[in-house]
């Protein structure tokens, strides 16, 4: 019937009949490969679903408001533990500290990279560098940090013990290492932005009489600030992400531990938790073993990651068609 | 390289080339003046029938803003101009004609000195601005003096108000403010012929404008600096035939002002809006002179194919 149907049509359109013709001289190879792209595509989407809704499942049921605003405690029973408002302001401080140290410093090295660059073996060396970072495990960014932060030197940012030893453990710390993490992540973002800047709207800058440095200032970082802002929501992710720095670099106590007596200061001095080292010590791998709140924990770090995620869609969509 | 052609420029001064005097004119009507006598368009390096030996004079309304003497672009191994020497005069629109990559707009490129960005370019010869050696001035100043427009559009991503404004805010620490720049924005934009479209939404980003409208956006941000002389760069290639009439326009009121050099393809535009006509040809000026005379009668074997539609 539908053999029928395509030769009636093939009579009447040749151009439709190429079409046809071209899909029948497919091989079966062929056709196994396309089948074989169709089920690995399909696959991911259902491998990502699954853990989406099975961690919602899990993850819904035992969030409440208690769990979001209470302080984690040490008990015996999960009815004593308390919730993950801590893990979650650790969290969010953590991410913000690291992306404010990352984006002046990702965007410095990505406007020197593409506007001067030179000479062409330093900017080689810079890009092995970044390179070097991002290929680097976290674990060794964080055991590299807690040395440097354990430094005398460095003794401001953490906390001291009587003995004089320097801890090296706190929210400066880990937000030092953490943007690294995000650093590359930043500079590419700014890169790709500058390079999609066309060379004659550089030069109808220096047309008017302005020199390198005001056309970075007033035309380049502005047309480039959707790429700048996708790098760090990128990086942000990653950090939100991390575990190996957390359990590392910002000490394991679960509660957020001011040191010191000035505001803000304090607590970034202090150590604390995140959500990443919340679930793992709350998984039936660490000492808590409540692994309905790890459910619950993961799921809003899930949320957080995604949410981050879908921002950086909506940065790169609204950067794009400007010249051109 | 920069330094050679300042010592070269200061060694032609010493013998004499006598220095260029700016006319003040009193009154609407420019003065009367007879033109220098065209001894270029002539190229040693073309055949015999290609060389225009002539001397001619064309009477000239016209005051001499820029003078090219033997211009000589270089990138790396290829010579992108030729020993070419012209004038840009007020009054004026000059256009540059001649096929793809035959070094039009390295020379437009070269009266702003714009062409000194690419790391491969070597320029020799002189460019006077006003008498006064370009490469002896400082670039920043001289790219006040001498405005360009580019192809593409290309607005700031800033609002219309403050890409008008961007070219006077200088840095430091005593930068005008909004008010103190308006007439001199709305001006710009009135004598770009944009006024009418944007006066309701100045704080608008630029980029919101169509095409048209943004080339004009950009005519007018080049105006605001008052330049003396404004460079375009085929302007209307990238245009719908509408905006091209109305840019067409603009150029044509503009020429009162300001010296206007107009590198096109669009030979039926160089006759529409030009006053004087530059037929270049591999990197030579070939033919240099009214637009009647190059289009009507051209004098080089060249000119005439171009013109005639035999290639290009």
């Amino acid at each position: 019937m539908a053999a029928k149907a395509t030769r009636r049509t093939r009579a009447r359109r040749p151009r439709k009949r190429k079409k046809i013709t071209a899909r029948g001289t497919w091989s079966i190879a062929d056709r196994l490969g396309l089948l074989l792209a169709w089920a690995t595509g399909i696959f991911l989407c259902l491998v990502a679903f699954a853990i989406t809704i099975y961690l919602a499942l899990k993850g819904i049921q035992y969030i409440n408001v208690e769990a979001l605003t209470t302080r984690p405690e040490a008990g015996a029973d999960q009815a004593e533990t308390g919730g993950f408002l801590d893990p979650i302001l650790g969290t969010v401080i953590l991410t913000i500290l690291g992306a404010a140290i990352a984006t002046p410093i990702g965007v410095g090295i990505a406007i020197w990279l593409t506007e001067y660059g030179r000479p062409t073996s330093l900017a080689r060396f810079v890009e092995a560098g970044i390179e070097i970072i991002v290929g680097a495990p976290s674990i060794v960014l964080a055991i590299f940090g807690l040395l440097i932060f354990q430094s005398s030197v460095m003794s401001p940012f953490s906390f001291t013990a009587a003995g004089g030893e320097v801890f090296g453990r706190s929210f400066f710390a880990a937000g030092a290492v953490m943007s690294l993490i995000a650093l590359p992540f930043v500079v590419g973002g700014t890169r790709e932005a500058l390079n999609s800047i066309p060379k004659h709207v550089r030069e109808a800058s220096y047309a008017l009489g302005k020199d390198q440095a005001s056309t970075i200032r007033r035309v380049l970082l502005p047309s480039a600030r959707s790429g700048i802002a996708t790098g760090s929501t990128l990086g942000m992710a990653q950090i939100a992400g991390d575990t190996a720095v957390v359990v590392v670099v910002l000490g394991a106590s679960l509660q957020l531990a001011p040191e010191g007596s000035i505001p803000v200061i304090d607590v970034l001095k202090g150590t604390g938790s995140t959500l990443t080292s919340y679930v793992f010590s709350n998984s039936p791998a660490g000492e808590g073993n409540a692994p309905e709140k790890a459910y619950a924990a993961a799921f809003v770090l899930l949320s957080i990651v995604i949410g981050l995620n879908l921002f950086v869609n909506r940065l790169t969509k609204r950067g794009q068609h400007k010249w051109d | 390289m920069g330094l050679e052609t300042a010592d070269e420029g200061r060694d032609a001064a010493e013998v004499g080339i006598p220095p260029i005097q700016r006319i003040v004119v009193d009154g609407e009507i420019p003065p009367v003046r007879v033109a220098h006598q065209i001894r270029n368009g002539v190229s040693s390096e073309l055949e015999e029938q290609f060389v225009v030996k002539q001397d001619f004079e064309i009477p000239s309304w016209a005051e001499e803003r820029m003078r090219v003497e033997s211009l000589g672009v270089r990138f790396g191994q290829k010579e992108a101009v030729k020993d070419v020497s012209l004038e840009v005069n007020s009054g004026e629109v000059l256009a540059l004609i001649g096929p793809s990559g035959c070094g039009k707009t390295t020379l437009l490129r070269s009266l702003n000195k714009l062409v000194d960005l690419t790391p491969t370019a070597v320029r020799g010869g002189r460019i006077l601005l006003d008498g006064k050696d370009t490469d002896l001035m400082d670039d920043t100043l001289l790219r006040k003096q001498v405005g360009m427009l580019f192809q593409q559009p290309n607005p700031f991503p800033m609002s219309i108000f403050d890409n008008v404004a961007y070219g006077l805010r200088e840095r430091g620490t005593k930068r005008p403010g909004k008010k103190e720049l308006e007439p001199i924005v709305v001006d710009a934009l009135e004598r770009a012929g944009i006024w009418a479209e944007v006066s309701d939404n100045l704080n608008h980003p630029a980029l919101s404008l169509s095409g048209g409208q943004q080339q004009r956006l950009c005519i007018a941000r080049s105006l605001a600096v008052r330049p003396e002389v404004l460079l375009l760069d085929e302007p209307c290639s990238a245009l719908d035939p509408i905006s091209t009439a109305i840019i067409e326009e603009t150029i044509v009121e503009l020429k009162s002002e300001i010296a206007i050099v107009i590198v096109t393809h669009n030979l039926q535009q160089a006759e529409r809006v030009a006053d004087k006509v530059g037929f270049m040809y591999l990197g030579d000026l070939v033919e240099y002179g009214s637009v009647e005379q190059v289009f009507n009668a051209p004098m080089a074997e060249r000119t005439k194919d171009y013109v005639r539609g035999d290639f290009g």
